[in-house]
């Protein structure tokens, strides 16, 4: 009993606090602002309870699992959800159902725990239903918008999709092995066609969760649709999650077709990130250029992937952590001027940094930092996954990636010079930051050029991940 | 001595002048920061001529090493040699000159000075990195303040061109970042310069690597077709930022041209060897005519810069060791010079308020002390001996004859023609600007160079006449340096 809850620790988190909204709903409720406030504060702990008693073990037979690397990959998740509920507290306080939005938004990140825990293909689909279904309804919550429901429609029915491909996967590996567990499927695979037909299907579900082109469509129109507190949970907590249990599935699971998954993750991290980057330049939307810029990020963390030995985990964890701090501050800078201008194209950016500087800088780290620039954690995140991606000694694909980052910084530039280049004869008015939204960037930017510069971080993450 | 300090000292005076509070502070401090860069560059320099003269022969000095990623081998791995000390002391000359010459400027004083401080870093940490991770780190580090500082304070079509930089250099680092992981994998996992200049590296590799590494570092100084961002970035940067880039940024690709490309991988090196004197060989020609065509004084500078970073990329492509003796002699004496070029265009563009050749004219009438600085630094540009240009290209030239066939013979005669053209459109330039009438009559009221930009030339002007005239003790530098190359190259 004790080594469940010590090992379940940051799901009963997780689920008390749920249930402490649950009773605040139901009862008499509180103020909004007191309200964000009493869930930021335990979110905080949430996060600082992930550093306590770690330890590694199993529960319910093979379903779940817990390591040091697990729990850290759970802090960071944590620690996303934290400063989501940071930066974006003006849009949330504003919001008629604060309290659900928070439940629902913990249920996903349990369900994110719980996946990343899972031992067996089973649990990990639940978890990943649990993961998936409320960050529909979140994604519908700028009520009075019909591009909010379109986005969530457009979601819930891509991801029902996905789900049903991902359980046809499952039936086949059920039906080839017999055994649902991924210690014991391993033991079971020899490269037959059946099971290369399996390993397709659970791939392309997969892909739809990271957007990975060709699988990316329903992405950007759910992105610009969505509140930006969805948006950055979208591409920022939910991305790190799949990717977290993406990778554990190929490595453990698949780990006896090792040559099949390479060349297929090598070829659609190539195409993610052309495409990403191609579609990216064009944007005009704010959330549109992330959505897309995030969609090349993934080709990035795929190249990374390929692997197949612990750099490539090492190098995946360090950079989504990094990815965490930087994509948020951008979503943050965005979400704060979203709320006081209702300005949301690139081109109102003009001339920002005459009424804004602080907000300038944080905007230019955060992208300096996503299109790999030192001294940015950024770019340390970059190179390690290059160099992941470098070990199968494939030159080509390397320098496509790096060249790709050439492109990258070509687009992030674009909204680097609006901000702090361009005239504007009526730029964004200065904006008055609340402190919680000025504690949260200060902490992205912080976490933007500290990650990288400590380097005990990245030794520390593969200390964990050997 | 620890190296350590010249990126604390830079680092430090950059947080300085965030924390100042007004633009007089900032200035202040930044001028103190340089000064006293400049005092560490000096001191550096006579400890290691020291340590020299008392024996001791260890190819790097002042070694630090300190494990910064250790499960991936990257080491923060700091040491100097003749090359790195010539070079730091160029780059602390740049920053003094960059920082008085920017006086004045009213716009966003403090995040100019921020970023200027902050370029200058880069270049001290890149010169004096023995592992290529943090070496590449403190190249890529220069990336944001050379776009900022263009595209804030640039002119003329300044976002363009800062993008076109920014894009351009990071075409560059891209090269150079497959080239150094394919050296990390190819030489057992290690990223440190010295542990690679030890290790074989296979030919198949060294024939792929080499071209990336190569071009890769050539985009940073102007490689012939590589050097389009050149023209457009100087002339439409700040003056310092100007300097900076001419001065010191352009020199980090020659630095890294020759220490990790032609260093690490001498087989490589001698393949390529002849198309790399092709290229400078056109980049000298071309930049020569080029300049020939242009109206504009920065233009005319960026243009010849071009022309005369191809002699350092000649010197290399030699691969005797006075041609790269000279080529090395040559980076720090363009670096000087085209420094002094730009502040001088400066301190006239902010005057007459034009760059245009033909709109000026009598400048020596009334801004004596500017046209003299201007004469100076045109005659080093085109190999008066005396001054330093005429050292680092004869220099070149020696080297280069000691190739006895005919390749190598018509290249050298093909560069050595180019100083007659650098002639033409050097004088041309001058005699138009600061001798004959004077065309425009507000040019009667202007006043010559004030006290910040006075000490900026001349501290300038003594590092080009240093050269110019005892050029010994940077040759005495060098040459140590330039032989352990050859040695690696002679496979010895």
């Amino acid at each position: 009993m004790n080594e469940f809850f010590i090992l379940m620790k940051q799901e009963l988190a997780v689920t008390a606090i749920i249930f402490l909204l649950l009773f605040i709903k139901i009862g008499k409720g509180i103020q909004h602002s007191s309200l964000l406030s009493l869930v930021q504060f335990l979110l905080l702990i949430n996060f600082g309870a992930g550093f306590f008693f770690n330890q590694s073990g199993w529960l319910f037979g093979d379903m779940y699992q817990t390591t040091p690397l697990i729990v850290f990959q759970k802090n960071i998740l944590s620690l996303g959800v934290y400063l989501i509920s940071l930066l974006c507290a003006d849009w949330l306080k504003k919001t008629e159902h604060l309290p659900e939005f928070f439940m629902l938004m913990l249920s996903a990140l349990l369900g994110m725990f719980l996946m990343i825990s899972s031992g067996n293909l089973l649990i990990f689909y639940l978890a990943l239903e649990l993961a998936t279904i409320p960050v529909a309804a979140m994604a519908n919550f700028d009520l009075h918008k019909k591009r909010s429901s379109e986005g969530a429609m457009k979601m819930i029915l891509s991801s029902a999709f996905s789900s049903g491909i991902l359980l046809f996967g499952i039936s086949l590996i059920y039906g080839i092995t017999g055994t649902l567990s991924f210690a014991l499927i391993p033991g079971q695979l020899d490269g037959s066609t059946l099971q290369l037909l399996a390993f397709v299907f659970l791939l392309s579900a997969f892909a739809f969760k990271l957007s990975i082109v060709p699988f990316h469509l329903w992405t950007a129109d759910v992105y610009e649709g969505s509140p930006i507190a969805v948006t950055s949970f979208l591409s920022v907590i939910s991305k790190g999650a799949i990717a977290f249990i993406f990778i554990t599935i190929l490595y453990k699971v698949f780990q006896p077709i090792g040559e099949v998954w390479y060349n297929m993750l090598v070829i659609l991290a190539v195409i993610t990130m052309v495409i990403g980057n191609l579609f990216a330049i064009r944007q005009q939307n704010i959330k549109r250029f992330l959505a897309f810029s995030s969609i090349a990020q993934v080709g990035f963390i795929l190249v990374g992937m390929s692997s197949g030995s612990e750099v490539g985990i090492t190098a995946v964890v360090y950079f989504v952590l990094i990815y965490v701090f930087s994509n948020l501050a951008a979503f943050g800078v965005a979400a704060v001027i979203t709320e006081q201008s209702g300005k949301e194209n690139i081109d109102d950016y003009k001339g920002l940094y005459k009424t804004n500087p602080f907000l300038c800088w944080i905007l230019a780290l955060a992208l300096f930092s996503l299109a790999g620039i030192p001294p940015t954690a950024g770019f340390f995140g970059k190179l390690f996954l290059i160099t992941a991606g470098a070990t199968k000694a494939s030159f080509i694909f390397i320098t496509i990636a790096a060249l790709n980052m050439i492109v990258s910084l070509y687009y992030y530039l674009r909204v680097i010079r609006a901000a702090f280049m361009d005239k504007n004869e009526n730029p964004i008015s200065a904006i008055k930051l609340s402190p919680s939204v000025k504690l949260g960037l200060i902490i992205c930017g912080a976490g933007i050029v500290l990650v990288g510069l400590l380097s005990w971080m990245y030794d520390y993450i593969h200390s964990l991940s050997l | 001595m620890n190296l350590l300090l010249l990126i604390g000292l830079p680092l430090l005076t950059a947080v300085a002048v965030l924390l100042s509070r007004n633009k007089q502070q900032v200035k202040w401090i930044a001028l103190f920061g340089s000064v006293a860069q400049l005092a560490l560059a000096f001191v550096l320099f006579f400890i290691y001529k020291h340590e020299r003269e008392t024996g001791n022969a260890a190819q790097m000095l002042f070694e630090q090493n300190y494990p910064l990623f250790k499960s991936l081998n990257i080491n923060f791995h700091l040491g100097v040699d003749g090359i790195s000390i010539a070079m730091i002391l160029l780059t602390a000359f740049v920053v003094v000159a960059g920082v008085l010459v920017s006086w004045n400027i009213e716009k966003m004083t403090k995040e100019f000075y921020f970023l200027l401080i902050l370029l200058g870093m880069g270049a001290y940490g890149f010169f004096i990195s023995l592992d290529l991770f943090i070496l590449f780190f403190f190249l890529e580090i220069s990336v944001i303040p050379k776009y900022l500082l263009i595209g804030i304070w640039g002119s003329g079509k300044k976002e363009y061109s800062a993008n076109k930089l920014a894009l351009m250099l990071m075409g560059g680092s891209a090269l150079i970042l497959v080239g150094i992981l394919g050296l990390y994998f190819a030489a057992g996992r290690s990223f440190d310069i010295m542990e690679l200049s030890k290790a074989t590296v296979s030919l198949p590799y060294q024939q792929v690597l080499f071209p990336l590494l190569f071009v890769g570092f050539g985009v940073f100084t102007a490689l012939f077709p590589l050097h389009t961002w050149v023209p457009d970035g100087h002339s439409s940067a700040p003056t310092a930022g100007s300097m900076f880039l001419a001065g010191i940024s352009m020199k980090l690709g020659g630095y890294g041209c020759l220490r990790v490309a032609t260093y690490l991988l001498p087989e490589g090196a001698k393949e390529y060897a002849n198309i790399i004197i092709i290229l400078s060989a056109i980049a000298i020609l071309y930049g020569a005519f080029a300049t020939m065509m242009q109206k504009d004084l920065k233009y005319i500078n960026a243009y010849s810069s071009v022309s005369h970073v191809g002699f350092s990329l000649l010197g290399i492509g030699m691969l005797t060791q006075t041609a790269i003796t000279g080529a090395l002699m040559q980076m720090v004496s363009h670096g000087l010079m085209t420094a002094l070029f730009f502040a001088v265009i400066g301190m006239i563009y902010d005057r007459t308020h034009t760059r245009m050749v033909d709109e000026m004219g009598g400048l020596m009438k009334k801004l004596p002390f500017i046209s003299t600085i201007f004469f100076i630094v045109g005659l080093c540009s085109l190999g008066l001996p005396g001054l330093s240009g005429f050292v680092a290209e004869m220099t070149i030239f020696m080297g280069s004859w000691e190739n006895a066939d005919a390749f190598h013979r018509i290249a050298t005669i093909a560069a050595a023609m180019s100083i007659v053209v650098t002639a033409v459109y050097i004088l041309r330039a001058i005699g138009n600007t600061v001798m004959g009438p004077i065309k425009n009559e507000s040019y009667l009221s202007l006043k010559d160079a004030a006290w910040n930009e006075r000490l900026a030339a001349i501290i300038l002007v003594v590092g080009i006449l240093a050269i110019g005239i005892a050029p010994g003790w940077l040759n005495d530098l060098l040459r140590p340096a330039a032989e352990e190359i050859m040695n690696r190259i002679a496979g010895k």
